[in-house]
Formats: C-alpha cells, sequence, structure tokens
C-alpha cells in the first residue's frame, strides 16, 4: 500500500459518484494556425527532452569508469563494462532479483485472482446489505497506511514471519479494496443478458464467473496485474520493515543497502550503486514498453497514480 | 435492474409477490451465499488486515510497547510527548512546507503539460508515453538520481545553472535547499497526473470554445473561463490525491538522505519519523499515536479542500 494508492483510491470513489462517462469531444486542430502549431511542438520536444535526458545520463553513467560518473558527457571517454561486472560480485543481485521477481508474480498473481472473485461478488448478485458492505470496501481505500502499519507488522511477527519474504505478498489474497473497485466497474459494464442466458443454460455460479465474466473482462485484469506488479517492485518501505538479512533482499532494498554501502558508506563508488539503479530500473522499463497502452488507458479511465 | 428475470406475464391464480413462492426464496438465499462465498477473501482479509489493526492501533497508541516486553499502559503520555517532542514540530513542518510548494507546482505544471499534449494531435501518443516514463522509476532510484544530478559541485543541475552564469546551492547539504530539490524531482514524475488531466481536457466539449472564439475571447480568457471551470472537478481531485500522497512522501526522501551512518533533518518527513519510531528505535506505542495523529491531519485537511471546493468546483449537469 503506497501512499499515492491512499489518493488514487480517494478519485476513483469520487469519480464513482460524479462522472458519468461523457461523449468524445474532438476539436479540430488543422485548422490552428501554422506558428502555434510550431511553438506547441517545440515546447513539447524540449519537455520530452528534460524528462528522458536524466535516463540517459544515469546509463551513460553505468558505462563510465570510476570517478568519472559526474564528467555528465553522454559519450563516455572511455567506455566500460567494469560496473557492471562489479556489481555482480559486490553484490548477491541475481538473489535479489529472484527475490523480487518471486515477490512481484506472487502479489500481482494473488491480488488479481481475489480482487477479481470479490469484484465479481459485489457486481453481479444483489443481496441485503450489498450497499453499506461496499462502502466500507471505499473506506477502506481512504484509510492511511500509516495506521495499520505497526500493527499488522506485529501480527507478521506473531506468526514468526518476520525476515522472510511473506509478509510482501501473502496479504493480497484476499484482494485490495482499489482493485476490487476497479474490477467491479468493468465488471457492471457488461450485458446482463449474457448471464441470464448462462443461467438458463444451467450454468454454476463458478463457471459464469471463471468461463464469462473473467475472460469478458481481461483488459481490466491486465491493469491489475501491471499495477500491483509495479508497485510490487519499486516498494521500498515493506523490504525496508520485513527484511533483516542481505540473502532475503528484493532489489530496492538491496539498492538502498549499496547505497548506504558504497555512495554514504565514505568510499563513494558512485558507478556502483549507478549501476545498480541501471539494473534496478530495467525490468520496469521494459514492462512499461510491452504494456504501455494498458498503462496509460488504465490511469485514464480509473484516475490511478503510479 | 433485475428485469430481465421477471416474466412477462403472470399465469393467472400464481401468488402476486415472489416472496411467498418457496423455490424463489430458496434460490435467493443460495444466492446471498454464493455472493458472500465470492467476496469472502476480502471480509476475511478485512477483519485480519483492517479492523483488527485499527483497533489494535489504537490501543498501542495509549501503551509503551518495544516488541520485546509486553506493553504497559500508560494513558496518554505518548500524545503529550508527541505534542512536547520538537522532531514531531520539524517533522510536521517539512512534510507541510513540501506539500505547500510541490502540491501546487505539481498542478499547474501537469496542466501545462496536459495543454500541450491535448494540441499535440497525433503525436500526443508519443508524448504521452515519455511524460509517464519517470513513473516507472522505481523511487529509490529517483533518490539515487537526485543526489547525482543535484550534487552542488558536480552535478548537471548546477553545471546546467553555471552555464547561464548562476551559481547554484549544495542543493542536497544544505537544509534550505533539501527540500525544494525533492520538489523538483517529485515534478519529474507529474507523468500519471498529466494523464488523468488530460483524459478531463478531452471531455471539454469542442462548441464552447468555437463559440467563445466567435465572441472574440483570447486564449488566456479561454483556459481561465472555459478550460479551468470545466475541469475543476479533476483539478480538486488531484489537489486532494498529490496532498494526501505527499503528506506520507517517504522513499525518495528516506532514499537520499537518511542511511546508516548519514541523516539530514531536513528532509526528515513525518512518515519518515513515524518508520524510525516504530521500526528502528522501537517505540511501538508512540508511533502508534503518531499514526494517529498523522490520520488525523489528513482527515481534516481533506474535509477543509472538501469545504473550499463546494464553492470553486464547477460539476456539469449540477443544479444552481
Amino acid at each position: 500500500m503506497t501512499s499515492t494508492e491512499a489518493g488514487a483510491r480517494l478519485e476513483v470513489a469520487e469519480r464513482a459518484v460524479t462522472n458519468e462517462p461523457r461523449p468524445h469531444y474532438r476539436r479540430d486542430r488543422s485548422k490552428r494556425p501554422l506558428p502555434v502549431k510550431i511553438i506547441v511542438g517545440v515546447l513539447l520536444v524540449a519537455f520530452t527532452a528534460l524528462f528522458i535526458y536524466p535516463f540517459i545520463w544515469l546509463i551513460s553513467a553505468s558505462f563510465k569508469p570510476r570517478g568519472e560518473v559526474f564528467d555528465n558527457k553522454i559519450i563516455p571517454d572511455t567506455f566500460t563494462l567494469e560496473n557492471y561486472v562489479r556489481v555482480w560480485q559486490e553484490a548477491p543481485l541475481a538473489l535479489w532479483i529472484f527475490n523480487t521477481v518471486l515477490v512481484t508474480v506472487l502479489a500481482a498473481t494473488a491480488v488479481t485472482i481475489s480482487s477479481a472473485m470479490v469484484a465479481w461478488g459485489f457486481a453481479y448478485f444483489r443481496f441485503k446489505g450489498r450497499g453499506p458492505l461496499f462502502g466500507v470496501v471505499l473506506a477502506t481505500m481512504m484509510l492511511p497506511g500509516a495506521v495499520t502499519m505497526v500493527p499488522v507488522f506485529l501480527i507478521w511477527n506473531q506468526l514468526g514471519q518476520v525476515g522472510t519474504l511473506t509478509p510482501l505478498w501473502a496479504q493480497n489474497i484476499f484482494g485490495s479494496a482499489f482493485y476490487i473497485f476497479l474490477l467491479r466497474q468493468f465488471f457492471l459494464g457488461l450485458p446482463r443478458d449474457i448471464f441470464e442466458a448462462a443461467r438458463v443454460d444451467g450454468a454454476s455460479n463458478w463457471r459464469m464467473f471463471s468461463r464469462i465474466a473473467v475472460p469478458l473482462c481481461r483488459p481490466a485484469l491486465i491493469v491489475t496485474l501491471i499495477f500491483e506488479f509495479q508497485a510490487s517492485w519499486t516498494n521500498l518501505m515493506a523490504p525496508l520493515i520485513y527484511l533483516r538479512d542481505s540473502d532475503t533482499f528484493t532489489v530496492p532494498r538491496g539498492l538502498k543497502a549499496m547505497l548506504d554501502q558504497f555512495g554514504f558508506g565514505g568510499n563513494w563508488n558512485w558507478e556502483i550503486v549507478v549501476t545498480a539503479s541501471v539494473i534496478t530500473t530495467i525490468p520496469m522499463i521494459i514492462l512499461f514498453f510491452l504494456a504501455q497502452r494498458h498503462f496509460v488507458e488504465g490511469i485514464a479511465t480509473t484516475g490511478v497514480k503510479g | 435492474m433485475a428485469t430481465a428475470t421477471v416474466p412477462a406475464a403472470r399465469r393467472p391464480g400464481a401468488p402476486a409477490s415472489g416472496r411467498a413462492r418457496p423455490g424463489l426464496r430458496k434460490q435467493r438465499r443460495r444466492n446471498t451465499l454464493a455472493a458472500l462465498l465470492f467476496i469472502s477473501p476480502w471480509i476475511v482479509g478485512a477483519l485480519i488486515f483492517t479492523v483488527w489493526p485499527i483497533l489494535y492501533s489504537g490501543y498501542l497508541s495509549l501503551t509503551d510497547y518495544d516488541v520485546i516486553n509486553a506493553p504497559t499502559f500508560i494513558g496518554l503520555d505518548n500524545y503529550r510527548q508527541l505534542v512536547n517532542d520538537p522532531k514531531v514540530a520539524d517533522a510536521l513542518w517539512n512534510t507541510t512546507f513540501y506539500t505547500v510548494l510541490v502540491v501546487p507546482l505539481q498542478i499547474i505544471f501537469s496542466l501545462f503539460l496536459a495543454m500541450l499534449l491535448n494540441e499535440a494531435g497525433r503525436a500526443s501518443g508519443f508524448f504521452r508515453t515519455t511524460f509517464y516514463l519517470p513513473n516507472m522509476t522505481p523511487p529509490v532510484a529517483v533518490g539515487i538520481l537526485l543526489l547525482l544530478l543535484f550534487n552542488g559541485e558536480r552535478g548537471l543541475i548546477n553545471k546546467a545553472l553555471g552555464w547561464l552564469g548562476v551559481n547554484g546551492p549544495n542543493w542536497t547539504t544544505d537544509p534550505n535547499w533539501v527540500k525544494p530539490a525533492l520538489v523538483l524531482m517529485a515534478l519529474w514524475s507529474v507523468g500519471s497526473t498529466v494523464i488523468i488531466l488530460l483524459a478531463a481536457l478531452r471531455n471539454v466539449p469542442a462548441e464552447m470554445y468555437d463559440s467563445a472564439k466567435v465572441d472574440g475571447a483570447n486564449f488566456w480568457q479561454r483556459t481561465t473561463k472555459i478550460t479551468i471551470p470545466m475541469i475543476s472537478g479533476t483539478i480538486f481531485f488531484l489537489v486532494i490525491v498529490n496532498t494526501i500522497a505527499s503528506f506520507q512522501t517517504f522513499t525518495e526522501a528516506y532514499t537520499a538522505f537518511f542511511g546508516s551512518n548519514y541523516s539530514n533533518d531536513a528532509a526528515l518527513f513525518y512518515a519518515i519519523y513515524l518508520f524510525q519510531q516504530a521500526f528502528e528505535f522501537l517505540h511501538m506505542g508512540y508511533a502508534s499515536a503518531l499514526a494517529w495523529l498523522l490520520f488525523l491531519i489528513i482527515m481534516i485537511i481533506t474535509g477543509v479542500q472538501f469545504i473550499f471546493s463546494r464553492r470553486l468546483v464547477y460539476y456539469e449537469g449540477e443544479q444552481r
């Protein structure tokens, strides 16, 4: 549960109350005068450069030899792969990556399956108390994570799971209010006739959910998977709280440990930290380009903040 | 909306109400049972990981607890301590200062970028993608980038300022410049805010602009009299969302300014202090009290923003 999520939840909750889908308005841009077009184009290119430049800087710095990180040249004077070799020697990076992949895959899969089930329970069935109960779901979206942080830690401590990866994903098997909300919206959009027909044909409740509703909501499920994958991959606070031993670290936790050791530790080996940052970021960038359409549309339609 | 199941014509003599038909009642009960089964993961999870923690946190905030020894009840002492703790005051000041700076700048900058994107036509997809890219960077890496780019002597930012003849400050060590550096870094990752605003801009009817132009309204008038009022609902949300997020800022600041033997109290945000009390000093009771204060503050801010929004936000279709 990151802090931005809490906010995003509020946004979504309010949208449900105020925002009806509206027709799409298109403006005719061909009528714009040429100078306006040129100014817009120049500004867009300039800002794009500003947004991309830190990435390029970071990647280029990871290929620079020791002590030249700050020379700020894009093409290094001497190009070296030594940092990448050293990162692998200095830290159990492969293990960290394995841990992170394990946690993110479990977290994303668990939260998607359980949230879809709960969302379906709220979307399809009409039962007494459904409204108030869903109100409680919305209310939990707005609770700051800080309030539950200490007791939840104590629960995992009682269960003897502090120091293991379990607390980083196991809570997700109970679903997450925000994704429940998101998926319910999609389920509500499905035409009800399909399910009435399936019912007449004798389909069970589970069959209707798993064979009809889930396949029809694939885009929404993909959005859920991606968002949770990102949240889980980039999370630092939970690993700081729950992980003790370097062998159990996730990549962000390990990166923070490397920064403490090589950055603040006095020997200022920035090139090691920079290279580790690149390695941490690359899986996210790959995921982004693979799932780019889902990301941007998911945000635009749901108001989610990453 | 359950009309699909209602038969077109009722057989003569059949009971008027479905309630009286035993078969239907049984089916309804089965339905409720099925619904509860689908919902049960959330109910169980909410009881264990939300309801119980809230109650327990309330109790803990009245105790002295270090995880090793059993909690001792100390009444309101934690809250008394919290009021007198200069670090709490510092953390609140830092957090508020940062929030007051970052939220308006984020919204204004995002709106500017969203308006540019709205004019971009076909190419907007490409630019949208690049603006969102920084959001994909893990916050730890953002913290590290901040340390390097804003390094006082050799960082890129000060080099660039040097070319303009400006002598840049020591962003990462000077207490006065740590928070501005964090703000600038936060402006780098406004991508999701931009995309939400862009979606809102696309919903503003084009005819409004056309008729305003016929009436001779210039760009500035169209922006302040049409665009901003029409998307004020979305802006309001982003203000609330970003404020809440900003009040819980943790990762970037913690990464860059707190380490094994390093801390810069200018970046001591409330969430960082709470984390330190709970998990570095093991003051679980005190941390719980801090958490409740944060909760209270966020509720008050959100409440105040809601009251203000009544006057400032225009909702389509609303009767006035």
